[in-house]
């Protein structure tokens, strides 16, 4: 198959046109999902601690 | 710095070397007609020096075990000190060449001094030189932060920074001699090209190394935007510099791409230069340190989620308005055109977020030079986002493209963006870094921050009028139809813009060598014991008292 000008047309105004759709509502869900608030949250917090040790388990 | 090393990263450092002066001189050898063979020399030269050094601490003792219990930063204190002297050295060209468009005869007849020989040392120098050193710095303080994990040995840091800055001398020294690809941003050729591939390859392991090793379950969204710029420029990279050398034994080659397709690939390369050098890192650093220095967490972590992905999605297609009215078919131009209006949304939404953040410690922001260059930094990517996304409307390039509006929006960009942030995050880490309690003058750095200030704004006023100047004169009609003014006519115009233009840029030097000056006395100052700025302690235990390495 050889890929034409046309081929590349229409896959950008189908597949590329969904695919970032797609992409966009994935990271909507995870932003919003609601488990994912308290990492988030602590996440923000956490680089204010001022304890500057590296962990060593 | 060899101190630091283990027995076993000494040897592997040694080999690194040994191999790395074959390389050299296998290129001097192969390339002695050539200027290959004269980056051959350097690069010998370059691995010579670090075998002596390597050599000279070889029989240090090792590292005592403790140092597992603090984070480690010498690169990182390299890197920044670089980073100034980078910054230095590409805005003095960059004002060296500033003067030469208003005066075009002060090249003293040297080919190395040429404008289209000294332009990419400066562009490179700052870009490359300035804003990388200081990225790859601030990505391994960060990501040692944020993981709280050490990073996983002593060597690869190391090896990425040298290495890296061995790339940014062959690239300088190589436009000198006249070697370039003429890609934009990309001007080193291939034998460059590959050891930055190698390089960076390496710096991209490493940051995994580091978020594997993790203790907290969330990435901190600082990360997120430094591997995407390390791992995106990684990609952009490699394919825009696929090219064949002419033989083994010279600096040439051609790209693998031709005619238009040539012209989008550097395109495409060359906006995602803008999105993950300039924006992505430089977003991953404001996001790190604007937090920290205002005492307060990010005002919103979702929106800084949707923002990278935002950024990360829109920023792929919208290289095309590099190429507005050219061969490339009008769908492309086109859809290069809505992407970059659409990236308003995201870029906005970032500088918002930080402009949020900042609300409640405005008291701070008028007190602290230093989170005042991150405010303005804020301010200026709000500006230069908006900006481009207007530049970007093909009927709006019309105008612009080929001017100085070009070059304004540019360095509203590198000045006001780039550069202050990076400034801001470098006063809050020395600092942090020295341990000690504060900058040496926090006059200088105030001192620094309204040169940086007016220095962007004369720049900007200056290039934006005489962009859109020139851009009319270009258009203008007399009553038979025919061009009203020559292009000589419209260079008359320009040059009190670019006197203007250089001054503005004189300024904005002064300040970057008065801030380097003040990080230097920093260092020299005495360590505060008492330190009010707990920020880089370890908070118990003798062990983690903050012991000078030897060779830092
Ligand atoms: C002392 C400050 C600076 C001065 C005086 C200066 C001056 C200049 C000049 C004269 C040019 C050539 C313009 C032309 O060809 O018409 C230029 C280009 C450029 N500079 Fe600077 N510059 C400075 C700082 C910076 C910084 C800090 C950065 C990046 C972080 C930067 C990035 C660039 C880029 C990307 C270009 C190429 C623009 C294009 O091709 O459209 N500059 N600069
Ligand atoms: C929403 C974000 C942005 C958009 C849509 C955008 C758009 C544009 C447009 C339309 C041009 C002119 C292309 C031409 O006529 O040749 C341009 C040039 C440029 N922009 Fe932006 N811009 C944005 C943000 C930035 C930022 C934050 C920087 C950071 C420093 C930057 C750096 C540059 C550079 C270096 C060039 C010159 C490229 C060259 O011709 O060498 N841009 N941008």
């Amino acid at each position: 198959m050889t890929i034409t000008h046309d081929l590349l047309v229409w896959l950008s105004k189908s597949f590329g046109l969904f695919y970032l759709i797609g992409l966009s509502l994935i990271v909507l869900v995870y932003t919003y999902w609601p488990a994912n608030q308290k990492p988030f949250e602590h996440a923000a917090q956490a680089i204010l601690d001022d304890d500057d040790k590296p962990y060593r388990g | 710095m060899i101190a630091q090393l283990t027995k076993s990263e000494r040897q592997s450092a040694l080999v690194i070397l040994l191999a790395l002066a074959v390389v050299g001189l296998a290129m001097a050898a192969g390339g002695r007609h050539d200027p290959f063979g004269v980056h051959g020399a350097i690069v010998l030269l370059a691995a010579i020096l670090g075998i002596f050094g390597v050599i000279s601490g070889y029989y240090a003792p090792e590292p005592s075990p403790d140092r597992l219990d603090s984070y480690y930063d010498s690169p990182t204190k390299f890197g920044i000190i670089v980073a100034m002297v980078w910054a230095v050295i590409g805005m003095a060209v960059g004002d060296w060449v500033a003067w030469l468009l208003a005066y075009p005869e002060w090249t003293f007849d040297a080919a190395w001094a040429s404008f289209g020989r000294l332009r990419p040392v400066h562009t490179s120098g700052v870009i490359f030189g300035f804003g990388g050193n200081a990225l790859i710095a601030t990505s391994f303080y960060v990501m040692q932060r944020t993981t709280r994990a050490r990073l996983p040995d002593q060597l690869t840091p190391w090896f990425v920074l040298f290495g890296y800055n061995l790339f940014c001398i062959i690239a300088a020294t190589g436009y000198l001699m006249g070697v370039t690809q003429s890609r934009e941003y990309a001007e080193p050729e291939w034998y460059a090209d590959i050891w930055l591939v190698i390089v960076w390859v390496t710096y991209f392991i490493l940051y995994m190394r580091v978020l594997a090793r993790r203790q907290e379950p969330h990435i901190y969204v600082a990360n997120w935007y430094y591997l995407a710029f390390i791992l995106v420029v990684a990609m952009l990279h490699i394919v825009n510099n696929l090219a064949m050398p002419i033989s083994w034994g010279s600096a040439k080659s051609y790209s693998l791409f031709s005619g238009v397709q040539d012209a989008m690939t550097q395109w495409w390369y060359g906006h995602n230069a803008v999105a993950f050098f300039l924006t992505s890192g430089f977003l991953g650093m404001m996001y790190y340190y604007m937090p920290k220095r205002a005492g307060r967490p990010i005002y919103s972590y979702r929106m800084s989620i949707i923002s990278f992905w935002g950024i990360t999605f829109f920023y792929m297609w919208a290289g095309s308005h590099h190429l507005h009215y050219t061969a490339l078919p009008q769908w492309v131009q086109s859809l290069g055109m809505t992407f970059s209006v659409m990236l308003l949304v995201p870029s906005w939404v970032s500088a918002g977020n930080a402009l949020m953040t900042l609300n409640g410690a405005w008291h701070k922001v008028r007190d602290d030079a230093t989170l005042r260059f991150m405010m303005v930094a804020a301010v200026f990517y709000g500006l230069t986002t908006f900006e481009g996304s207007f530049m970007a409307i093909r009927p709006v390039n019309s105008l612009s493209h080929y001017t100085d509006w070009t070059i304004g929006h540019v360095h509203a960009g590198a000045l006001g963006w780039v550069a202050m942030i990076t400034f801001g995050a470098i006063y809050a880490s020395v600092p942090w870094l020295w341990k000690r309690e504060s900058m040496y003058s926090a006059k200088l750095v105030e001192v620094h921050f309204w040169l940086a200030l007016a220095g962007t704004v004369i720049y900007v006023f200056a290039m934006w009028n005489s962009g859109i100047i020139q851009g009319l004169m270009w258009r203008t009609y007399n009553e038979s139809g025919t061009l009203a003014y020559s292009f000589v006519d419209s260079l008359v115009a320009m040059h009190p813009y670019y006197i203007a233009r250089a001054v503005g840029g004189a300024f904005f030097l002064l300040g970057a060598i008065i801030g380097f000056y003040n990080i230097l006395m920093t260092i020299r100052s005495a360590p505060s014991v008492e330190t009010q700025n707990a920020a880089d302690f370890p908070v118990t235990g003798p062990a983690a008292a903050p012991a000078l390495q030897p060779g830092e």
